[in-house]
């Protein structure tokens, strides 16, 4: 079955557009209009050039011997973490703000859960000199201190999501309401591959510039143009959309996501979607997420606040369901081990988001002449903390 | 299809019989208490509502302000849910013969199972269902066939934003009434109704749908209902009479001296 999205906004059973009808027509206006805007050629001008000169792409696609010999098999990093602001995430607010200038909006409105997205968008905002303002739950704000000044040092307003419990997905909620009471002029920018219809679709574009890169870099370095293997971290599922993209339909090419089995996948505190969800309607899309009996949505824990998502974007709901990609999931403390691994083994300190990745090799044995890519989705600046803490380093 | 015509619907009956001045009034299933859900719905009779909308709870609801939000979650925490509320309905028409709607986001009824919950919806007597992030197309290809079987009205929104063509093909998709938001909000943001509002109210009315349409969201007293009333068949309230539930000490009599000083 081919991996695409249709014309309703479906990856096979999941996707589509369920929103109230004071969201339609924010909804539809982007939806009719997303394509040709991005395949204008002065769009394209002017996003390649602000990934070149702003962000720092291409990013390096380096070869980590030193792991690559513990594994005994050949590890390439895609150096997302290099990207100005620390992530991916800037690829697709980048993206997003020359789409909203496009469409004539004037103000911004995101929604954070460990700031990352907020902080990337914050940065496109002071980059055009928008309005922007962006929903954080009270708890993460609280958690995310230094990400909070971050966005409030580049202008931004960082408004408390005080309903719920108080974290991303009560973050997003408010976001949308927001966006409900300013129809017109104002833009929503997703942080992820969630949400109505076309939001998983062209987030996931702006994130496929990733996979784009990946395969010149691969045909530099190895002399084919597709590793063995892609490996990516999967809360929302943005960065494991864009690394995957360009290879969804490439069966040469074994695609896997790591989500984040928190204190473990039957503890009671886990984000493991695949296993522990169902299917369902949550942000206006249709995808699996953890949910009671009743159909109430369950509050998911990792100790990476990034995937710290109750859902995952629909793609990866149909990637699992059609099982064109292989799912693993990591607790804390493999995600932890894994990321204390690549800090001293290579000299990078990954976001504990991506280590969740990382730590698919203990599960999983790679060949010695596979080519496996792990997605290195983020830098581990902002959990310094969290590293500190687990492992007693100070 | 045949059963569409075969069952008589209590919201056609009100709108042949009632031509203005309709009021409706939302609660929260399970709010104040949880089995507070079928005494309300006989206040509400009782005190002279035209139509009653029942609301499941739903753990994120992205187009309700704070005050429904809140009632929600703690409807959810008592151990609100589909199920519990249609075991709580059983027996309601022994005692409510007003229509009666059932409004909710769609995951929690997905789960119960949207043929069952229709089937059980008939047996019970609803009219009619309220289910905000239900697609339009979805509801048309997939929803309408066990809806229809079961003589349920599905009663969709407009707001100041529906170009005029969804106004039309929304129009010819309803059955009942037409909800129409009266601003670009979530419910119980906003109060009183301004020039544009009216401006928007007359533009629907002026376009001579052939359903009948009440106005809702931002309606909370004497005065703005009476405005709404002007422009449509009635209007909606809900996140007015669930402050005056959160604060009550008497529910019928609360409930009662709500109603009485919104149409007396």
């Amino acid at each position: 079955m081919k991996v695409e999205v249709d014309e309703r906004g479906y990856y096979g059973q999941f996707g589509g557009a369920y929103i109230p009808e004071m969201l339609y027509p924010n909804v539809e206006e982007l939806r009719l209009n997303y394509l040709d805007i991005i395949h204008q050629d002065d769009f394209q001008r002017e996003f390649h050039y602000l990934l070149t000169e702003y962000v720092g792409r291409p990013t390096p696609l380096y070869l980590a011997e030193r792991i690559s010999e513990k594994y005994q098999t050949n590890i390439y990093l895609k150096r997302e973490d290099l990207n100005h602001t620390g992530a991916h995430k800037i690829n697709n607010t980048i993206g997003q703000i020359l789409l909203a200038k496009r469409l004539g909006k004037q103000r911004i409105i995101a929604e954070t859960g460990a700031g990352q997205h907020g902080v990337a968008t914050a940065t496109v905002c002071a980059l055009m000199g928008i309005e922007c303002t962006v929903f954080m739950g009270e708890l993460d704000m609280s958690r995310q201190k230094p990400n909070v000044a971050r966005m409030r040092l580049m202008g931004a307003e960082v408004i408390p999501a005080t309903s719920g419990n108080k974290t991303l997905k009560d973050a997003t909620n408010e976001a949308m309401r927001h966006w409900i009471n300013h129809p017109e002029d104002t833009h929503y920018i997703i942080g992820s591959v969630i949400g109505p219809h076309p939001y998983p679709e062209m987030v996931a574009i702006f994130q496929s510039v990733i996979s784009e890169e990946m395969k010149k870099q691969l045909l530099e370095k190895t002399g084919r143009d597709y590793p063995d293997h892609i490996l990516a971290c999967v809360g929302g599922g943005s960065n494991a959309a864009g690394a995957f993209y360009h290879y969804y339909n490439d069966q040469r090419v074994n695609l896997i996501a790591a989500e984040a089995a928190g204190h473990g996948i039957h503890s009671g505190e886990s984000a493991a979607t695949t296993v522990l969800g169902k299917p369902g309607i949550l942000h206006g899309t249709r995808t699996l997420f953890m949910q009671t009996e009743d159909g109430q949505v369950i509050e998911p824990y990792s100790i990476s606040a990034g995937l710290d998502y109750p859902g995952i974007g629909p793609v990866h709901a149909h990637l699992f369901d059609t099982g064109r990609a292989e799912f693993y999931s990591a607790t804390d403390d493999e995600a932890m081990e894994a990321g204390m691994l690549l800090s001293k083994l290579e000299g990078i300190i990954p976001a504990i988001e991506t280590a969740h990745a990382l730590a698919v090799f203990e599960k999983k044995k790679f060949s010695k002449e596979d080519i496996v890519v792990v997605n290195l989705s983020g830098r581990g600046d902002k959990d310094l903390e969290t590293y500190i803490s687990w492992a007693k380093l100070v | 299809m045949q059963t569409e015509t075969t069952i008589d619907n209590r919201l056609d009956q009100l709108f042949k019989t009632k031509k203005s001045s309709i009021l409706s009034i939302y609660f929260t299933a399970g709010y104040p208490k949880l089995n507070d859900t079928v005494p309300i719905m006989e206040y509400l009779q009782d005190s002279g509502a035209d139509i009653i909308e029942v609301g499941i709870p739903f753990s994120d609801p992205i187009a309700d302000g704070p005050t429904i939000q809140a009632s929600g979650n703690q409807a959810i925490l008592q151990g609100m849910s589909v199920r519990t509320l249609l075991d709580q309905l059983q027996d309601i028409r022994k005692k409510i013969h007003i229509p009666i709607l059932l409004m909710g986001y769609l995951n929690p009824v997905l789960q119960y199972g949207f043929e069952a919950f229709c089937e059980k919806c008939r047996q019970i007597g609803i009219d009619g269902l309220i289910i905000p992030d239900m697609p339009l197309a979805e509801y048309q290809e997939i929803y309408k066939p066990n809806m229809d079987a079961n003589g349920l009205f599905n009663i969709f929104l407009i707001t100041p934003q529906t170009p005029e063509s969804r106004v039309r093909e929304i129009d010819n998709s309803s059955r009942g009434f037409i909800y129409m938001v009266s601003s670009a909000s979530i419910t119980g943001a906003k109060k009183g109704i301004s020039d544009h509002q009216i401006q928007y109210f007359q533009r629907i009315r002026d376009m001579d749908l052939k359903n009948p349409a009440l106005i809702g969201f931002g309606i909370s007293d004497k005065q703005s209902f009476e405005k709404a009333c002007e422009f449509s068949r009635g209007a909606i309230i809900g996140s007015a009479f669930i402050q005056v539930l959160s604060k009550s000490v008497n529910l019928k009599e609360d409930t009662q001296n709500f109603i009485t000083s919104i149409i007396a």
